[in-house]
């Protein structure tokens, strides 16, 4: 098989097995101290609840469990091992730092019910961090308890909610432009609204005709995420929004996009009314292998009361302290206060780069994209052509009538030592190939992938087979989703 | 700015190859009166010796030097240092959600571990790769139940931890489902009776959380059977998982959820925590989340997957059966380091530490005279006490000796008033119980009136 | 693969074939080349109606999820019970073995909107091109 640039070599840890086939009866990973009280029986106190065994459960040692998690780390790829120019992903370099000062004692040991004065600075860590957010999102308010954006979104949507029931009709519908990640509809249903929505113009942005005819009084409101996801900045995203109140609706902004616009322009001034914000795309914390995130929510003033509880307020002599205390609250979204760790890492981002570093690093990352895009344009199809913010979205139109697919391209890529881009998404693109390099990617690098893409379009032009036989050069080859799914095994058994 | 790979010069030659002459071109498509002409407002720049700095100093700003008392749904356990280890692998924390399978297997097959060791530890047939935290696990069991009952009456135990029963009513108030909520019994536990005259065709769900937010373990299999009786489905939450090593597992539940902090994540203030969900087999198709499924490459070799995602967000839209895009992923990793760490042995040994360790201490308290336990129930690392008078005095004196004394349950149940919930893990020495005992002792003697209200255990709460 | 001639087509990629007034659903070849490997099918239980033009199951596959939509209206009379174990039957043979359901159908008329093959076989080639 041919090869052209090979980075992925197999290794001996090919066949790391499952935890519970190197298991064997005895063995144990810690010690535990010795017992400084006198043992109370717990099967006696227990009686018929009591539980003599975990049936199935591994016995390895602490040097077994340690290899066995190292070999499953090497068949990973992170942004730590290359470029992972995942489109809508913003897969973007986690600083070491900032696991530093979340793991310190104080910030990563404070139990949540501590009593106030006792956390004075964590709860400074969620306030401060919560100031930042608002002035870079011009936003008067930010509540850092959604767990996650699709949280955020639930969040935002029932503060929507919340502000129109105030005012006499919740309203039926959320109106969502046919280019929205999937958990826009998702949260729009949980939250008790129907979906409706709204198809894209010939540039791949919100139609002001279509919003206008669909923007009646049963409709609370637009949930649109600018950019898009395609890239594009929503030109009219102030027409749209003034349409949008005019008719009494309210505007939601999934900010999984902020990436391009920190620094350079503020959704508050866009008329935005809600948004939340990904820590784990804009703010460098880390992904994880798929969480944990978190979703901060910003609002203008009017929604402040709808805020979830607890708020972290300071007083006029600067202590912080939880404010429980709001009538017009949607609620508790989340355990205590979210996800705290992530808080420390951002705000840790957030000033490790001051407003100027900031603002350079959206540059990088429009950039970023606009190189590639420049550079790649010439041999595959670009449906919308125009300059792009973050990412850019190419298709596999030229390469289809060869038979080869965008994901057949995305596996061949990683053969060539890349983390494929997005595939099939946006939905509005047939065939998407979207690219987000972030400002994370050096120039060097972004010269081997597009070469490494310019390769693979001529490969499919003279051995197409190679292509949709890729990946080659991974542990394993294409799995068989089908089977998986047919007959799931979802846990293993002795 | 040391984040950032490219020089000036480079950038100058990526935007003339891209086409452009300076850098505000990139924004053209922006239109100027949207844009921001000045400066971000923000703190900062930073080097790395200031910014550990700045985060010493507010970490300095905390109970770090305190012992706690506190569970209550955060649980501070001894966390090993393989974990970080592994943790800090920039392979696996730098990686994105495993949809890349061939570039994916680390934490693929990490998280069909962690399904698996989830569902040896429940007693159920499947569990996905975890949720956002303990509540809003709660929170999408009962929509799930919903689904699958296609009823939308839930009765919750009223001994759900509150913040649970917070969450849940923000998730389901706007989707006009009713939650009915049960108050305890004598022992703590729930009150069957009321469960039994509360449930009815229409409900869909019972929520009882055990061992509960009194740290009472409730008897499962009496309740499932109420529950099912009327067609309902049991969900069982377990917001402290390590009482599984030595409990039975709710084998009768037909979805086990809750919490799985305990099992290696730090305490950090409430969070990033681990959600987990599972349930039986039959019910797979109705389950939120992600789920890694096994399979096998073109020639035959185990591997993993991503499984049964068009149940969620990304595929069937506004028809997914939850709008939960991430896991938790990292989080689900340590607890799998954790509970391989652990074992089997590990595991029930340190569950039987945390039992003796939590009955000492409520045995001292009696036997001092410095405490009544009001509730009879068995439990197992976390009891309720009554202080001998004022609670927020006990809590005050024993933060003077550097310990924080268990939460005051008046704060969630204003008839608990003078009531503290303590947990006492396996990181809280004699000595500390000792001087808790002595502090509890103190306040008995220095109250007056105290002897009479000591006298047996006192049952109060049937109000719910 | 061949579009049946005694088969009657929707624009959704659904086909019927009505023997009086019974009416054999399923899915067509385009569909589930469409669809990919097909993994589940969701289907209504017998006794259930269904209303022509309304979906009465879904067709997923590994990354898509489809409704099916009635051609016709009627009572569900038998569901392809096959299709609970070996869900690949969509792929392998939509026109045959791979059926999803019979209806007793409720108002015969209602198969005048419906394509012929030839129509069906037009109608494709037009999408196509699109």
């Amino acid at each position: 098989m041919k090869n052209r640039i090979q980075t992925a070599r197999p290794h001996v840890n090919r066949n790391e097995k499952l935890i519970f086939e190197h298991s064997s009866p005895g063995k144990c990973g810690v010690d535990l101290p010795p017992l400084d009280v006198p043992p109370v029986s717990a099967a006696e106190a227990l009686g018929e609840v009591y539980r003599a065994d975990i049936e199935g459960f591994p016995e390895v040692s602490e040097l077994e469990v340690v290899r066995h998690f190292t070999r499953l780390s090497t068949w990973n790829y992170g942004v730590d091992t290359g470029l992972y120019p995942l489109g809508s992903c913003t897969m973007k370099y986690n600083p070491r730092i900032n696991e530093v000062v979340a793991r310190l004692e104080g910030l990563a040991t404070d139990h949540p019910y501590a009593p106030e004065f006792l956390a004075q600075g964590c709860l400074e860590v969620l306030h401060q961090t919560a100031r930042c957010l608002a002035e870079i999102t011009g936003m008067d308010a930010v509540s850092l308890q959604p767990a996650a954006g699709a949280q955020g979104e639930l969040t935002g949507i029932l503060m929507i909610r919340a502000w129109l029931e105030q005012q006499g009709n919740p309203r039926k519908y959320i109106l969502i432009p046919d280019s929205a990640h999937g958990t826009n509809p998702a949260s729009v249903t949980i939250s008790g609204y129907q979906m409706r929505p709204l198809k894209s113009d010939a540039k791949g942005c919100i139609d002001l005709g279509e919003l206008s005819q669909a923007m009646s009084q049963d409709v609370a409101g637009l949930m649109l995420t600018n950019p898009n996801t395609l890239g594009i900045f929503e030109r009219q995203i102030a027409e749209i929004s003034e349409l949008v109140h005019s008719r009494g609706g309210l505007v939601y902004m999934d900010g999984a996009n902020m990436n391009a616009l920190v620094g350079v322009a503020r959704p508050a001034d866009f008329g935005v009314d809600v948004m939340h914000l990904n820590l784990h795309k804009t703010f460098t914390t880390p992904h994880g292998g798929g969480g944990p995130g978190s979703g901060p929510v910003a609002v203008k003033k009017f929604l402040e009361p709808y805020l979830p509880v607890p708020t972290v307020e300071k007083t006029p002599d600067g202590t912080f302290y939880l404010n429980y205390d709001r009538p017009k609250t949607i609620g508790r979204i989340r355990t205590f206060y979210g996800n705290f760790g992530m808080a420390v890492r951002a705000l840790a981002y957030i000033l490790a780069n001051g407003p100027e570093g900031l603002r350079q690093t959206t540059e990088d990352a429009v950039l970023n994209a606009n190189y590639v895009m420049a550079r790649l344009r010439d041999v595959y199809d670009l449906p919308y052509d125009q300059p792009c913010m973050h990412e850019c979205v190419l298709s596999d139109k030229r390469q289809a009538a060869r038979g080869v697919r965008t994901g057949d391209i995305a596996k061949r890529l990683i053969d060539y030592g890349f983390h494929p881009y997005t595939t099939s998404f946006p939905l509005i693109v047939s065939g998407a190939m979207m690219i987000e390099p972030t400002e994370s990617a050096s120039k060097e690098e972004l010269d081997e992938f597009i070469d490494a893409l310019r390769s693979i379009a001529q490969e499919i032009e003279e051995e197409p087979s190679f292509v949709l036989e890729a990946p080659c050069s991974t542990r394993i080859s294409r799995l068989d989703e089908a089977g998986a799914a047919r007959k799931p095994v979802l846990t293993w058994k002795p | 700015m040391r984040y950032l790979p490219n020089s000036f010069h480079t950038r100058q030659e990526m935007l003339e190859a891209a086409g452009f002459r300076a850098p505000e071109e990139l924004f053209a498509q922006i239109p100027d009166s949207l844009k921001l002409h000045s400066n971000l407002k923000l703190p900062g720049p930073m080097s790395e010796p200031e910014l550990v700095e700045f985060f010493q100093r507010t970490a300095a700003r905390s109970s770090r030097e305190f012992v706690s008392l506190l569970g209550a749904g955060a649980y501070s356990h001894y966390r090993p240092a393989a974990i970080d280890a592994l943790l800090s692998r920039g392979e696996f924390f730098t990686a994105y959600t495993p949809y890349q399978a061939e570039i994916a297997q680390g934490t693929l097959q990490a998280m069909f571990e962690f399904q698996t060791l989830i569902t040896q530890l429940t007693g159920m047939e499947v569990a996905n790769a975890s949720l956002y935290d303990g509540s809003t696990a709660t929170a999408e069991a009962a929509l799930m139940a919903s689904r699958i009952t296609r009823r939308n009456r839930l009765v919750v135990a009223r001994t759900l931890h509150p913040e649970y029963r917070q969450v849940l009513a923000t998730y389901v108030r706007t989707l006009g489902t009713a939650v009915e909520e049960i108050s305890w019994s004598a022992s703590g536990e729930l009150n069957l009776a009321v469960l039994d005259s509360t449930v009815n065709s229409e409900t869909a769900a019972v929520i009882v959380q055990s061992p509960n937010f009194f740290g009472i373990i409730e008897r499962v299999q009496p309740i499932a059977e109420v529950t099912h009786r009327v067609g309902a489905l049991l969900i069982v939450v377990i917001t402290e998982p390590l009482s599984l090593a030595i409990l039975k597992p709710p084998a009768e539940a037909d979805i086990v959820c809750g919490e799985a902090q305990s099992f290696g994540v730090p305490v950090a203030f409430g969070g990033p925590y681990l959600g987990y969900l599972a349930t039986r087999e039959k019910f797979t198709r109705q389950m939120p989340g992600r789920l890694v499924g096994q399979t096998q490459d073109r020639e035959g070799r185990r591997g993993f997957v991503l499984t049964l995602a068009t149940r969620e967000q990304h595929i069937r839209r506004e028809k997914a059966t939850s709008n939960i895009c991430t896991n938790q992923s990292l989080c689900a990793l340590a607890a799998t380091v954790y509970l391989c760490l652990l074992g089997k042995q590990g595991l029930r040994a340190l569950a039987e530490q945390n039992f003796s360790k939590a009955h000492d201490a409520a045995r001292k308290l009696v036997s001092e005279g410095a405490a009544s336990l009001p509730m009879t129930g068995a439990f197992f690392n976390e009891f309720v006490a009554r202080a001998p008078g004022a609670a927020e005095t006990l809590l005050a004196e024993l933060q003077d000796q550097k310990i924080l004394g268990g939460l005051h349950l008046y704060r969630f149940y204003p008839e608990w008033k003078d009531h503290l919930l303590i947990c006492v893990t396996e990181k809280v020495s004699r000595s500390i119980v000792d001087q808790t005992v002595q502090g509890f002792a103190r306040l008995a003697e220095s109250t007056p009136g105290t002897p009479a209200m000591l006298q047996g255990r006192h049952s109060r709460g049937e109000r719910g | 693969m061949s579009y049946p001639a005694e088969f009657l087509y929707t624009k959704d990629h659904e086909w019927v074939l009505v023997e009086a007034d019974r009416a054999t659903i399923g899915v067509t070849d385009y569909a589930q080349k469409e669809l990919g490997d097909v993994v589940f099918v969701e289907l209504p239980r017998v006794g259930d109606s269904v209303t022509a033009a309304q979906p009465f199951g879904v067709v997923e596959s590994v990354k898509a999820v489809s409704d099916v939509f009635a051609p016709v209206s009627g009572s569900v009379e038998e569901v392809n019970s096959r299709l609970q174990d070996k869900p690949e039957l969509v792929n392998s043979d939509p026109h045959g073995d791979g059926w999803l359901i019979r209806v007793r159908m409720t108002d015969p008329r209602g198969t005048e909107k419906l394509m012929a093959a030839d129509a069906y076989e037009t109608y494709l080639r037009e999408t196509q091109t699109r």
